[in-house]
């Protein structure tokens, strides 16, 4: 209901948008000093045609921005917000304790897990088991760190900046894209949660931040063609103001960002073009529909480098547990199906590596509510064609592998699986991205 | 010890600035009016505004229908946005703004707006009242018990999501080693006992206490034990040594972008802890020279879009600013989870795409018709930039900013070529101007 309304005004509210994707052979409009350019995306096969504004030239700026970025492996992380309860993902089915600990929240009928015969997948996470059994998925099921903070928030940041330090204020992703990104393309770091996700946090760069590449078009009512042009190029040029006050220049630094980034996504401005070769789960919950728009991003060689976005579901399953679950689980594992299989159809899918995590997992013993207070150690996935597969760490078992408050100890630090992932994956040196890079064990996550 | 009060000039630009902080900017001729009373007397009237008056007509929807906050997706936030836009008493309703915020309670987890609007009114109710009074009605506030399961939180089966929040973002902060999970776990049977009943008809209601799921047997808290009950819970908190400078710091925060010196803070911390005002503090946090002559700060969204109204005497007359609080990074009584917003980051690509949304949807209704120009000789740029200018009523803008806005203005009507562009481009061009005033830096901040 709510985007409906939204396309209806974007539709209501004329032009101002510069240029507007139209299919190939149609004419040029008349008197509006537009031209016409071609663009073919590789992997959809389907040449897009616009119209660009001749003077400006949007459109070439939009493609030629930063080709850097352009080819190179792709790293995307998807947040399970709330703490999502990693011995729900893979049970102890075989744990003689997981009974007693969790008398009404025990699952079974789930798929074995190959590595440990103490483990199954949660029934809602087939999808997931199955990309396992292709070896495309490396499951941590104990990743964490030493003293861990049971607060959302503050395990959330350790794991947002890449470091055990609340003052830290750039994101882990974020100082990486410092070092290789450059001044033109906001699009090399980008969010799709609709706002921008804190491991993207720069300090140098800029980065996107989208609701999804159909959806960033800027629109005025009363405003069109060469006005509307000039009107977004003005818009642009805030950028030049060099406000000293912070606040003044945050506002002019968003705004020709947002400017350059509606450049680079004018080849989706039409939505008829983000055609989908697999068909993603039908839901109201906006994740599969974020990875499919991502999906079609990368087919069309967009820079991108750094991606993030939330799983569906709130994890903070404090009562009704079993349900959210089934169901925010289900949704999450059948979208990243979908998503690897898209990729796969484009021929992209050796280009892009997804980290699955959560700010931490939940307590062993279920509470009275039917769910579980917050924990410790929790559960996380990298998924790729050139995932390494397997496990790293074990699961620490319930009779030793738990804390003096009762949650699961970790047998895998994330700071260690980003030194990985820089490493092996970005092929960067870790040192400069995460503090302390060299006290981590670099578990092999690439193949 | 005493808290340092702005000295300086305190004329139009500077009570500008105050009704901004410390609500959602003038509406025409307010700044004037409150320049007038000087900087005590401007505080004086925003702390005690006496009784509330709408000004202005009542909020409808698109169709013209009243607002139905209690059953509509959405006109729960519009009617919130009216009573921004049309209350006689600003600081009131920022005030309600902040408790939200510090309260962060999302009708995402309580499924019923009418709860929600309950909690808002007890908000208002206490908007600059005493802390203490407030977080004992919070904590069994039915919008709250349902949001952090209080009302799952029983004897002899602790949910520890109250006690644990309450702790970190409500009084007394994370990593300040205020307190232990220890702590969390003892708070968490204090809190027990809170119950209530359920009906398809009704939904949740009858939220009560029950002495029966109540644990009452000894805790340890803080390195005290006691037999404690929920209110002795609170009591503890707030009376905690780390919890008035958490208290003062935070609130500190929503009105100046820069941290407090020590002195203030110790300041501040004395008027606070003689009994729990908030009143006390924020009269002087709003006379502090960091306020007055100190950084700028970026516009809560939807304070951006209250004030925009307010500015140009406008009331709200479409429900689609829920939709666009969304895309804008606020949607009232849907915080993003339980620590609100985070005040420091509201603008990105994708909120700032919102924003010009917003302002594009408010100028749907006050647009120049490119095909009806008046007659004689059509406005040149620098008229056609005052023009803009003053449909916002004169807002102050840098050199910078009117330097970009003329220069669009002169290469938009040097595009005209034909007679017809030459008669239509003015309004277009006035039209864009007014969108580009909006969005500008200037106007974004204050």
């Amino acid at each position: 209901m709510r985007r409906r309304c939204c396309e209806e005004f974007t539709r209501r509210a004329e032009a101002g948008a510069g240029v507007r994707a139209i299919e190939p052979g149609m004419p040029l409009p008349a008197g509006t000093g537009m031209t016409r350019r071609g663009f073919v995306t590789r992997s959809l096969g389907l040449a897009l045609t616009v119209y660009g504004a001749g003077p400006l030239g949007l459109f070439d700026q939009g493609i030629a921005c930063a080709g850097a970025g352009r080819g190179g492996p792709i790293l995307v992380s998807i947040f399970m917000p709330g703490g999502a309860d990693g011995m729900s993902m893979l049970y102890p089915a075989g744990d003689p304790l997981y009974a007693k600990l969790r008398p009404n929240l025990a699952l079974s009928g789930g798929q074995p897990f190959a590595e440990d015969a103490r483990l199954a997948w949660h029934p809602a996470l087939a999808p997931l088991a199955q990309l396992h059994s292709e070896g495309k998925v490396t499951a941590l099921p104990a990743i964490g760190y030493d003293h861990p903070d049971q607060s959302h928030f503050t395990s959330r940041h350790y794991w947002e900046v890449g470091a055990t330090d609340t003052e830290l204020r750039t994101g882990w992703m974020g100082r990486y894209l410092d070092e290789v990104g450059t001044a033109d393309n906001p699009l090399q770091g980008l969010s799709l949660t609709g706002q921008l996700e804190p491991t993207l946090a720069t300090t140098r760069v800029p980065v996107a931040a989208i609701a999804g590449p159909d959806q960033y078009t800027f629109g005025t009512s009363g405003v069109w063609g060469s006005v509307g042009d000039r009107m977004l190029e003005t818009l642009g040029r805030f950028g030049e103001l060099h406000a000293t006050d912070p606040a003044l220049h945050t506002v002019s630094q968003v705004a020709s960002q947002s400017d350059r980034l509606r450049k680079q996504l004018l080849p989706f401005a039409d939505k008829t073009k983000l055609v989908s070769p697999v068909a993603y789960p039908q839901t109201s919950d906006g994740f599969p529909q974020h990875l499919a728009g991502l999906a079609a991003m990368i087919g069309a060689d967009l820079p991108l480098r750094c991606v993030a976005l939330e799983a569906s579901g709130q994890y903070d399953t404090h009562a009704g547990e079993t349900a959210a679950l089934s169901t925010a689980f289900g949704v999450t594992a059948q979208s990243l199906l979908a998503f690897q299989r898209d990729l796969e159809a484009r021929g992209v899918a050796d280009r892009v590596l997804t980290l699955v995590w959560s700010e931490f997992g939940r307590r062993a013993q279920e509470n009275g509510s039917g769910g579980t207070d917050h924990g410790a150690a929790g559960t996380a996935f990298v998924i790729g064609s050139r995932a390494s597969g397997g496990m790293v760490g074990e699961f620490p078992g319930l009779a030793k592998g738990l804390d003096v408050d009762g949650n699961l100890k970790p047998t895998a630090d994330f700071r260690g699986v980003y030194v990985s992932l820089l490493e092996q994956w970005l092929g960067f040196d870790a040192a400069r991205i995460v503090p302390d890079a060299g006290r981590f064990a670099r578990p092999k996550l690439v193949r | 010890m005493k808290v340092d009060v702005y000295q300086g000039e305190f004329g139009e630009p500077q009570a500008e600035r105050l009704l901004w902080r410390a609500g959602f900017g003038p509406r025409p001729g307010e700044a004037a009016a409150l320049a007038a009373q000087g900087l005590d007397g401007a505080v004086g009237s925003l702390l005690d505004p006496g009784p509330e008056q709408l000004v202005g007509p009542p909020p409808h929807g698109n169709d013209g229908h009243p607002l139905h906050p209690y059953a509509v997706w959405g006109e729960d936030h519009c009617w919130w946005l009216d009573r921004m836009v049309r209350t006689s008493r600003p600081l009131v309703e920022r005030m309600t703004l902040v408790w939200h915020d510090w309260f962060a309670t999302s009708n995402e987890g309580v499924g019923s707006q009418r709860l929600m609007i309950g909690q808002n009114e007890l908000f208002r109710g206490h908007a600059l009242g005493a802390f203490d009074r407030l977080l004992l009605d919070v904590t069994h506030d039915p919008a709250m018990l349902l949001w952090l399961n209080g009302t799952e939180n029983v004897k002899g089966a602790p949910n520890e999501n109250y006690g644990r929040e309450m702790m970190e973002l409500f009084t007394l902060g994370a990593e300040r080693g205020a307190y232990t999970e220890e702590d969390v776990r003892q708070q968490a049977r204090s809190f027990s006992g809170w119950q209530n009943r359920w009906s398809q008809l009704r939904g949740d209601f009858d939220f009560h206490f029950d002495l029966a799921q109540h644990d009452d047997g000894v805790k340890h808290v803080f390195g005290s034990s006691g037999r404690f009950s929920w209110e002795d819970a609170c009591r503890l908190c707030v009376t905690h040594p780390l919890h008035a400078p958490f208290f003062v710091e935070k609130l500190w925060s929503y009105f100046v972008p820069t941290p407090p010196d020590s002195p203030t803070l110790a300041g501040l911390e004395a008027l606070y802890t003689s009994g729990f005002s908030v009143k006390a503090v924020v009269g002087a946090i709003l006379r502090h020279p960091d306020l007055h002559v100190g950084e700028r700060m970026v516009k809560p969204p939807v304070v951006y879009v209250a004030g925009l109204l307010r500015r140009i005497g406008s009331g709200v007359t479409t429900t689609d600013w829920a939709w666009i609080g969304q895309l804008s990074g606020q949607q009232l009584f849907y915080p993003p989870n339980v620590a609100g917003w985070d005040d420091t980051r509201w603008l990105d690509t994708a909120t700032f795409l919102g924003r010009w949304i917003g302002v594009s949807r408010l100028l749907q209704d006050h647009q120049r018709n490119p095909n009806h120009p008046p007659p004689g000789v059509p406005p040149d740029a620098s008229t056609l930039v005052g023009q803009a200018v003053a449909f916002w009523r004169n807002p102050p803008l840098s050199s910078g900013t009117l330097g970009l806005l003329g220069e669009f203005a002169r290469r938009a009507l040097a595009d005209a070529t034909a007679d017809w562009e030459r008669k239509a481009y003015p309004a277009l061009v006035e039209n864009a101007l007014r969108q580009l005033i909006a969005v500008s830096p200037d106007l974004q901040t204050a």
